[in-house]
């Protein structure tokens, strides 16, 4: 339950797809592009009757598809204008091309995703497939574990994604955030408008005092130093999200990291997790530790930039523990967060591992209640004490084989 | 009727040194579009194709004067749509005060194929841009592949002529008039060869306050197989030969800008380029194929007559 914490704040009962529209009311962008998809459609409804109403300057250009819409949003945000969009999956996927046009030409669009499960077969609940496919594709990755968290990711999106000049998106589990009716606090528009501030861009296809060439066709001589560049930002957009993060604690109270660390003091067994399933996990490690078990939990919250550092330095004393994602690789060695969080152990910590498990859970929205999560546990438990061994593949929880 | 006395006062916009073809239309066109925008400035966007990698090489640019944009080959329209949304939403916010125009190029493989879902789109919304099809009826930039503006009979790399096919074997689709169909102000056929009737057409276009479609057939040596010091004289045979007719229809209003005093055949148009050579072998199939060419074309022609009301 989300309780007050700032002064001036106003707490009032939201969806996260509700929550994700008000921050974009406040922050008002100037353009906003977007095509409607379950489950994230109600965004840019909501958005959209705002324009209707006259509450928000924004234009709202009602694109045929999403590929239009990630155009049209390249398009303003080269003209110069701050750039917005949402969608989920298919979307997403239809706007694979332009995702990466978006972040090799450094421009610091905000969408907002709501991750759902990628056809086939069609299905439109929650998992994250449709953003880890994007994972490499130049864009800042920020996940919400609830409506609270997509709102104030939302208001920080848009301060990292200009600083650092690089496109933003902003994530909720589908249905099980973007539907869910939740208490969050929110935080007077004025305190916003000033929080996010204006967009000044370095350049402008619309300034004709300065007219410029953008999109240039550049071979073995040049494409390959602007996309290190690329690279380079996204490495350093670790500071700008910590820092911001840091003023978002001190305008607003609420503490963000590039990840959150629950009951991870002394922990011997752990679980990393991305999004909602962090609140269910929660509740089975403070289960867990009244029995005296030492459970653990890492919430990714930035996933890219991949915090490998950090998570290496605070994973490198637990004995054993279970990486659980949301997507599958389809027979790559591990599904994508376990892939990375293993890496840093290994880059970071000289070669010495904890034991480590991968799980792929609730793909198409398949349930994960605490006692699936309690297993979990268990079985780490077990490898933490030497009583079993880690599975070297890839164990799926909730499925019938 | 644009001016050429007036017309040579307007500085050039398009740098020389780019790097298309020798007797390219593409060129002419491009530099005729920026002298037809006067001095207002423009911001321009353009498909991958022709047009843009031989324009906007890295770290060089063609485009002295205007700030060009290109993104990805099927959204130069979507493209545009953003940029003149945030032309209006600056404008609104009092962020931008002067008049600026918005141009989107496509070739015929980004206006008739891949780009005709973005395309639709910008139309119907009514984003204040002009849209140029630089029609040369393939994709020419990958090596002339067949295109839905590519002409029944004419040879392409992806559906060569052999024994047993005669090249295409459809005829092009008619693109003018699908925009037509879309109710916007303003929408013409031009030709590279007549500079006047083009100009004026992108003049109109420009004064007008919303979408407006340009298609313009540009003769290409490469893919046609043709000289090039040809290419302007090929384009007013098209015209001449009834293949590629001058006209614009403006808020539903139909006029034929060029009536040809003598019909000629449209073998005239056919025979000097290469990509119709094989379709004067002695095959009677071939014969054919002509012969339906010079059907279609002849009855496209009545009815634009009769849609203009039988002047």
């Amino acid at each position: 339950m989300i309780k007050p914490i700032y002064s001036k704040g106003k707490i009032v009962a939201k969806t996260g797809n509700e929550a994700m529209a008000e921050a974009m009311r406040q922050i008002e962008p100037d353009v906003v592009a977007a095509y409607p998809i379950t489950p994230a459609t109600e965004i840019v409804q909501i958005f959209s009757q705002f324009v209707s109403d006259g509450i928000v300057k924004s234009e709202y250009v009602a694109v045929e598809s999403e590929h239009s819409a990630m155009s049209a949003a390249i398009g303003a945000s080269a003209a110069g204008a701050r750039a917005m969009t949402g969608t989920a999956a298919q979307g997403l996927a239809l706007m694979w091309e332009m995702l990466y046009i978006a972040s090799g030409l450094r421009l610091p669009i905000v969408m907002a995703e709501v991750n759902r499960a990628l056809s086939a077969p069609i299905n439109i609940h929650g998992d994250q497939s449709d953003t880890m496919g994007a994972r490499d594709s130049g864009w800042i990755q920020i996940y919400s574990e609830n409506s609270q968290e997509a709102y104030d990711n939302m208001i920080q999106a848009v301060r990292i994604a200009e600083k650092c000049m690089l496109p933003a998106m902003v994530t909720t589990d589908g249905f099980i955030i973007s539907h869910c009716m939740e208490v969050v606090e929110t935080y007077p528009d004025k305190d916003v408008k000033k929080f996010v501030g204006q967009y000044k861009p370095q350049r402008a296809l619309l300034n004709t005092k300065k007219p410029y060439t953008l999109g240039s066709i550049e071979l073995q001589d040049y494409y390959f130093e602007h996309r290190w560049q690329l690279a380079e930002a996204m490495n350093k957009a670790q500071d700008v999200v910590l820092d911001v993060a840091k003023d978002f604690a001190k305008t607003f109270g609420r503490k963000y990291g590039m990840y959150e660390k629950y009951k991870m003091d002394g922990a011997e067994i752990a679980i990393v997790v991305i999004g909602s399933t962090a609140g269910t996990a929660k509740v089975v490690i403070d289960e867990l530790r009244k029995k005296g078990i030492k459970a653990g939990m890492i919430k990714i919250r930035v996933f890219r930039p991949f915090p490998a550092a950090m998570i290496a330095k605070d994973l490198a004393k637990v004995k054993a523990v279970a990486i659980m994602d949301r997507a599958d690789s389809c027979a790559g060695t591990f599904a994508p967060l376990y892939t990375d969080v293993a890496a840093a152990l290994f880059a970071h910590n000289e070669g010495k591992m904890p034991k480590m498990e991968n799980y792929v859970y609730g793909l198409g929205g398949r349930e994960i209640a605490p006692e699936h999560i309690t297993a979990v546990y268990d079985k780490l438990a077990k490898i933490a004490k030497g009583k079993a061994k880690p599975s070297n593949k890839v164990e799926y929880i909730n499925l019938r084989k | 009727m644009a001016n050429l006395k007036e017309l040579s006062k307007v500085p050039e916009r398009l740098a020389g040194g780019h790097r298309l073809c020798i007797g390219c239309g593409a060129g002419t066109l491009t530099r005729q579009t920026l002298l037809a925008a006067g001095n207002t400035p423009v911001v321009v966007t353009c498909a991958t194709g022709c047009l843009e990698v031989s324009t906007s090489v890295y770290p060089y640019s063609s485009w002295k004067k205007d700030s060009f944009f290109h993104s990805a080959f099927e959204n130069s329209a979507a493209t545009m749509s953003g940029i003149e949304a945030a032309y209006v939403a600056l404008k609104k916010t009092g962020k931008i005060k002067e008049k600026i125009n918005f141009i989107a190029f496509g070739g015929d493989g980004g206006t008739y194929d891949i780009g005709l879902q973005s395309l639709s789109g910008a139309m119907e919304r009514g984003h204040r841009m002009l849209y140029i099809c630089y029609n040369n009826e393939a994709y020419m930039n990958t090596g002339i592949q067949r295109s839905a503006a590519t002409p029944r009979g004419a040879t392409t790399t992806t559906e060569p002529a052999g024994k047993v096919k005669p090249g295409k074997e459809q005829h092009r689709k008619d693109m003018t008039e699908i925009m037509v169909a879309h109710n916007i102000p303003y929408v013409a056929q031009a030709v590279v060869g007549d500079w006047n009737d083009y100009v004026t057409k992108v003049q109109k276009a420009l004064s007008i306050d919303g979408p407006t479609f340009i298609n313009i057939m540009q003769p290409c040596p490469l893919g046609w197989g043709t000289k090039p010091e040809d290419t302007l004289a090929l384009g007013r045979l098209a015209v001449d030969t009834n293949i590629w007719p001058l006209y614009e229809v403006e808020n539903g209003v139909y006029k034929i800008n060029k009536k040809p005093k003598e019909k000629k055949s449209v073998v005239e148009f056919l025979k000097p380029q290469a990509r119709f050579k094989h379709l004067f072998n002695s095959n009677p199939k071939n014969a054919e194929i002509i012969e339906s060419v010079q059907k279609i074309t002849d009855a496209k022609w009545e009815l634009l007559l009769k849609r203009e009301g039988g002047k």
